[in-house]
């Protein structure tokens, strides 16, 4: 933990695609225009709750195997730091959409199914604090925990490739990835994933070792 | 030769293809006059401060670990 590099490396990767993502070349597309670059600020905001709540899904499993305190505290501030990267995400999402969609909801498959996951992600966290007792809330909050993940899993990412929605590679609108000249803005999208993640992880660490000393405190 | 020919044609066609890409209104004037680099700036300077202040957040939270280490 008290290794920094990895936290250098994160803010730097995070600088350098904010500064690659808004000079470095995009391809010209029509309606697009230069809001293309928000590919690169957008998405990685829903990379990074994905990857802190498969962070929390891990905790879950682990603290209903091992039925450690801390593992159930770890589960909960990965979750608290990944609905703050979704609703980024969301609000990004809803800026674009206004300027390129028309709308700022345009009740797209994609962005309802979405708001339906944060929810319940709300709910878990309602759930959690609704439950006084200790070992009986850990152990719901991490069953609950188990299966919110893959319902927000297939909302966000299987439903609506199988219906149309405005989302590119989902119905019958193209992916980014089948545009020709993506390959220059791979090397900034991929990174991006990777430094917001990283991001997002060291904040859930902070918040994590905030909550366990508060938790001593409250103990002693 | 008429192989080479038809190659030719095909080839400036896309070309044509490229041209009407080039139609697409992107901050070329920004761009060509530099002022983008005042906006990276901008942001730039957000982003440090705000990953510096967490390099402080985290830093105190250090401290305050050692504290409560001894107690317990």
């Amino acid at each position: 933990m008290k290794k920094t590099w990895w936290k250098i490396l994160g803010s730097l990767i995070v600088i350098y695609t904010t500064i690659a993502g808004l000079l470095l070349g995009v391809p010209r597309l029509a309606i697009l225009n230069e809001t293309i670059r928000n590919l690169y600020f957008h998405v990685p905001m829903w990379f990074a709750m994905l990857t802190l709540f498969s962070i929390s899904v891990f905790y879950s499993i682990k603290f209903l195997l091992q039925g450690k305190e801390e593992d159930d505290l770890r589960a909960v501030e990965s979750v608290n730091v990944g609905i703050v990267f979704s609703l980024l995400g969301l609000v990004t999402g809803s800026f674009w959409a206004k300027f390129t969609w028309g709308q700022f909801w345009s009740f797209d498959v994609k962005q309802n199914f979405t708001a339906v996951s944060i929810l319940l992600y709300f709910a878990y966290l309602i759930l959690r604090n609704a439950i006084d007792e200790e070992q009986k809330r850990a152990k719901i909050a991490a069953i609950y925990n188990i299966f919110a993940f893959p319902m927000m899993v297939v909302l966000i990412m299987v439903l609506p490739r199988l219906s149309d929605s405005l989302h590119p590679g989902n119905g019958g609108n193209p992916g980014f990835n089948s545009y020709d000249l993506d390959s220059r803005m791979r090397v900034v999208l991929y990174p991006a994933f990777i430094g917001w993640s990283i991001i997002g992880y060291w904040i859930y660490t902070i918040r994590f070792r905030i909550r366990s000393i508060e938790n001593k405190q409250q103990h002693n | 030769m008429k192989k080479i020919l038809f190659s030719l044609i095909l080839m400036i066609t896309t070309l044509q293809l490229f041209a009407q890409n080039n139609d697409v209104e992107m901050a070329d004037a920004l761009r060509s006059n530099g002022k983008i680099y005042v906006v990276v700036i901008c942001i730039v300077v957000i982003l440090l401060g705000l990953l510096v202040y967490l390099f402080a957040l985290d830093k105190r939270l250090k401290k305050i670990e050692k504290e409560n280490l001894p107690k317990n």
